[in-house]
């Protein structure tokens, strides 16, 4: 929903055209979440057939069509920006689908699952810190803020997933030394408390 | 000497604290090559050996077994005073607590390695200001640690570990006792002078900092059980599928 809310954000400060929405939002968001020219479209004949937007005049010489909010987009805007992001839906992880699956499945060595995607995530880590390192490329002072404030979440997500990842491996850990005198067959204890993340102190 | 000779190589390097039956393995066959240029970061959980490794690969701590190299010098062969002198013209190494000498100024701290190595005071002073200003850190220079934020302290602590002909540092936990912005901060210093053509080992418990370093190797009970491997992109491209 974040494109509906987007271009509404967007059109709040000035009616714009479609080509101009799209260039606007990837340039406040980093180039994170790139958009195509339909998407915009699409999002603002809904957005249109909502009541939120409207056209502006008719299409200038090049066809372009700009649009502005209605009274009722203003409202919904207003809305967006006092009430908090629903956490409740969250969005289905692979990563969590594949180790809750691992310790379930026979045969998978689920210590190597989460060595091999620590790795990933850590170098990860690293390549978003190098952009973030680097300013970005012919843009103002306002969107360079933008521009790092997506970078940074990404980087705590990803520092979030390294110690999640340390907590499933200090986990495992803890309950196959306890699963060991168990016989066979059967799974190591899922109940077993989960131990604090190791960290130096 | 060629283009790509490591700045340090541990091979096989054990050390075991104690003896008997109080006897605790802190490393058991490290082996690991840092470039110059590079960042290494070492992470692991608590006891895993991360100091040892470090205070070994520095020349504050011998290794029961294997061998430490630091640039040709295999540091196994020295003597006390040869590694001590080794130390002051080789290594630095920046710890959690900062560790500047409350009673001494910025460019006086900076100058210390310097001096204990036989330089004159006045020359070495100098140079350290050089130092402080290549780092953007001059208007430090005349201040006392107790005047100085954490983090600048930490950046002059920086200053120090690399001053003179000293190019490899060991961090141990730098950012610790630092917010995330002041941490930052310091890695940024910590990141310039190994683009610079210094070589840093690196231990910390927050991937945030780690994404700084070109490498990270984890440590597991004294042993490394994985590593984010080069970064050639071909490489890079492999590991990731
Ligand atoms: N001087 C020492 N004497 C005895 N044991 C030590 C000494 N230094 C460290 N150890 C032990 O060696 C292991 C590794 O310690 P250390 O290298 O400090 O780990 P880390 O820095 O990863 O927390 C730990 O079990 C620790 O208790
Ligand atoms: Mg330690």
């Amino acid at each position: 929903m974040s494109v509906k809310f987007g271009l509404l954000a967007l059109l709040a400060t000035e009616p714009m055209y479609g080509a101009q929405l799209r260039s606007e939002f990837e340039a406040r968001t980093g180039g994170t979440w790139p958009l195509n020219v339909g998407q915009v479209y699409t999002t603002l004949g809904r957005l249109e057939r909502d009541g939120l937007v409207e056209s502006v005049g008719e299409p200038d010489e090049e066809g372009r069509i700009a649009y502005r909010l209605t009274d009722s987009g203003e409202a919904t805007i207003r809305t967006w920006w006092t009430a908090p992001v629903d956490r409740s839906e969250t969005p289905r992880d692979e990563l969590v689908i594949k180790l809750a699956l691992a310790v379930t499945v026979p045969g998978v060595h689920v210590a190597h699952v989460v060595q091999v995607q620590r790795a990933a995530t850590v170098r990860h880590l690293r390549d978003l810190t190098r952009l973030k390192a680097q300013a970005p490329p012919g843009s103002d002072a306002r969107h360079e803020h933008a521009w790092r404030l997506v970078l940074e979440n990404h980087i705590f997500a990803a520092e979030a997933e390294v110690r999640w990842l340390d907590h499933v491996e200090a986990d495992l850990a803890r309950s196959s030394s306890r699963a060991r005198p168990v016989p066979a067959g059967e799974r190591p204890g899922r109940d077993s408390v989960p131990s604090r993340s190791p960290q130096s102190i | 000497m060629s283009v790509s000779h490591p700045a340090l190589r541990l091979i096989d390097v054990h050390r075991t604290h104690g003896g008997g039956e109080a006897a605790v393995h802190a490393l058991r066959g490290v082996s690991l090559e840092v470039f110059p240029g590079e960042l290494v970061a070492v992470m692991g959980p608590s006891g895993s050996g991360k100091s040892t490794l470090l205070n070994v690969a520095g020349g504050l701590d011998r290794p029961t077994s294997g061998q430490v190299v630091i640039g040709d010098t295999d540091l196994t062969s020295l003597d006390a005073r040869a590694l001590a002198k080794l130390r002051r013209r080789r290594v630095g190494f920046v710890f959690q607590d900062y560790n500047l000498i409350p009673s001494l100024t910025a460019a006086e701290n900076v100058a210390l390695p310097l001096e204990l190595d036989g330089e004159r005071a006045r020359p070495a002073r100098r140079r350290a200001r050089e130092a402080l200003g290549l780092m953007g850190l001059m208007e430090l220079a005349d201040r006392y640690p107790d005047a100085m934020s954490g983090g600048q302290q930490q950046r002059v602590a920086i200053a120090r570990a690399l001053v003179g002909t000293r190019r490899l540092v060991m961090a141990d936990e730098p950012t610790g006792a630092l917010d995330s912005h002041t941490g930052e901060e310091v890695l940024r210093v910590l990141r310039q002078r190994c683009d610079e053509g210094a070589s840093g080992l690196l231990v910390t418990h927050e991937a945030r900092y780690a994404g700084w370093a070109d490498r990270v190797v984890f440590l597991r009970d004294g042993v490394v059980v994985d590593s984010t491997g080069s970064d050639r992109p071909e490489q890079l491209l492999h590991a990731a599928r």
